[in-house]
């Protein structure tokens, strides 16, 4: 069963690998910029302002980390939104594929490995900018960057492939991006600390996978992780992945073969 | 039976806005059935302006430099996010929506069928994104009117502002779009688009940056449409907005004529 995911697998590869040299300067053009605009540029009038809801560090330390998450989402759903809704409606590779032996589930578990593939590329890509902006102090600290980011992305990825194998009109992708992960990215504490928001809306971020995966992210570079935070963070990210997967196998079976 | 041609077919290298704008009641015709992405357009710079304004605004404070006692940072960023709603909007609308015409849907090729020439059309596309960037603008301005963030009525100069930021950055997309192989290509346009975005000064003022950088910084068209906005609303207003006017017509006029250069190659050899 394995090995037939891996045909999937290895068909978004083929085609990756024609179009990697652009996502590659993205990914790396991406936190360069972020980080100097928002950290270094705006970071002069916070740290002029010197609060102390960041911990007592510079806002570029502060602000890195949860970079890191958003952007790891950020990638998490481009690659499986869009892709996988042409999957069935603009190339329509997959109902090529489940003309196959390969199961519908079988072909998103290897899509999904693709998009963990490519959330991997990009978040390696923002700690070695990190690390050139002197905001990662050890490898471990730069391995659990990364692996903290990856699990953000997959915890978006596996749930949002799940759903838009389902979707029938473009437009629904592009509201749900507009009018759920933008607020989520705008509102999950990336920028600023959640503890700075309204009481009703920081009790919305508290329960948004963003936040969990900003903190996670936050928490591992500053040293101010707890075990139980951490936890609860791993915890619930990890249950969104089993949540979505767990829905992809409905959602696939009925979209290729219902 | 004799087929008569129209005259107005007489005339065909002359400006004819009247035509162009058959291709703007085509889209609005269209528009009409996903009224939901004009709404995505104008919630997009008010969900910025809550965050940024709310949450990065109490670490900023006020914004010293500019006016006696500084301004809010809520105040100083949302003109600038004005400016960058329109020529978002003005640059949606001619790049990525433009190239599935020009590409997927294949409309003008039918459009070209008809009297309309390539000046037509390259024409009323413009006019359209310059409609639909000035409603964003206009929804925008609303809100932040509603937020209690007009500090002066010369903010109304920001319609006519925001209508020239379309025209430049609907030209200028238009020609763009003329050299896009496919969509991938957009990364590449979002290149140069979000390093403009974050660093024309729409989250911090010119000050902060070594004067080197500053003067790279004067050039982008994005920090001129965001100096055409910010200062009328921060209640400056003097001739030295004729620069970034003058800047913006300019631009528009110059993307106009390669994209209709371009439009001429492609459309019609």
């Amino acid at each position: 069963m394995a090995t037939l995911a891996l045909r999937e697998f290895s068909y978004c590869m083929a085609h990756y690998r024609r179009t990697w040299r652009g996502t590659v300067v993205v990914s790396v053009a991406n936190p360069l910029l972020f980080l100097l605009a928002f950290g270094s540029g705006l970071g002069v009038l916070v740290n002029r302002n010197a609060p102390a809801v960041l911990h007592g560090v510079p806002y570029v330390t502060f602000l890195a980390p949860g970079l890191l998450a958003a952007a790891s989402m950020q990638t998490a759903i481009v690659e499986s939104a869009g892709p996988v809704y042409q999957a069935v409606h603009g190339r329509r590779n997959y109902l090529a594929a489940a003309a196959t032996p390969m199961t519908p589930f079988q072909i998103y578990l290897g899509h999904l490995l693709f998009m963990v593939f490519r959330v991997v590329i990009s978040s390696l890509a923002f700690v070695l900018v990190m690390a050139a902006f002197r905001l990662v102090h050890s490898p471990l600290d730069a391995l659990g960057l990364l692996l903290g980011a990856v699990l953000t992305g997959t915890a978006f990825a596996a749930p949002m492939a799940a759903w838009a194998v389902a979707v029938r009109r473009p437009t629904a992708l592009d509201m749900c991006f507009r009018f759920i992960l933008m607020p989520l990215y705008m509102l999950s504490g990336t920028f600023f600390s959640i503890r700075q928001l309204p009481s009703w809306l920081r009790d919305l971020a508290w329960i948004t996978p963003l936040w969990h995966g900003v903190d996670l992210c936050r928490t591992l570079s500053l040293g101010t992780a707890t075990p139980g935070t951490t936890a609860i963070h791993l915890g619930y990210l990890l249950a969104l992945v089993a949540a979505g997967i767990a829905a992809a196998r409905v959602t696939y079976r009925r979209a290729l073969h219902g | 039976m004799t087929l008569t041609v129209p005259d107005t077919a007489a005339a065909p290298s002359r400006l004819r806005p009247p035509r162009a704008f058959h291709l703007v009641e085509r889209h609005l015709v269209i528009y009409r059935h996903t009224p939901m992405v004009l709404v995505a357009e104008i919630f997009e710079p008010v969900l910025y302006l809550l965050s940024v304004g709310v949450g990065i605004g109490a670490l900023v404070g006020h914004v010293a430099g500019l006016g006696p006692s500084g301004v809010g940072y809520s105040a100083f960023v949302a003109p600038a996010l004005l400016a960058t709603a329109a020529m978002n909007g003005a640059m949606n609308e001619t790049t990525f929506n433009l190239l599935r015409k020009l590409k997927v849907d294949r409309i003008y090729d039918s459009v070209l069928s008809t009297p309309m020439s390539v000046q037509d059309l390259a024409l009323g596309e413009v006019c359209w994104a310059l409609l639909r960037g000035t409603l964003t603008t206009t929804g925008f301005m609303a809100v932040t009117a509603a937020f209690g963030l007009v500090r002066s009525p010369w903010i109304l100069l920001a319609v006519p502002g925001a209508a020239l930021v379309g025209f430049g950055f609907a030209s200028v997309g238009l020609a763009v779009t003329t050299y896009l192989r496919g969509w991938q290509d957009f990364q590449y346009v979002q290149l140069v688009m979000l390093p403009m975005f974050l660093f024309a000064t729409t989250f911090y003022p010119l000050g902060v940056y070594p004067r080197a950088v500053q003067i790279v910084v004067e050039c982008l068209p994005l920090y001129q449409s965001i100096q055409l906005i910010r200062e009328p609303a921060l209640g400056q207003v003097g001739p030295s907005l004729l620069v970034p006017a003058a800047y913006l017509v300019l631009m528009g006029l110059l993307g106009l004529a390669v994209a209709r250069r371009r439009l001429t190659l492609m459309l019609l050899h």
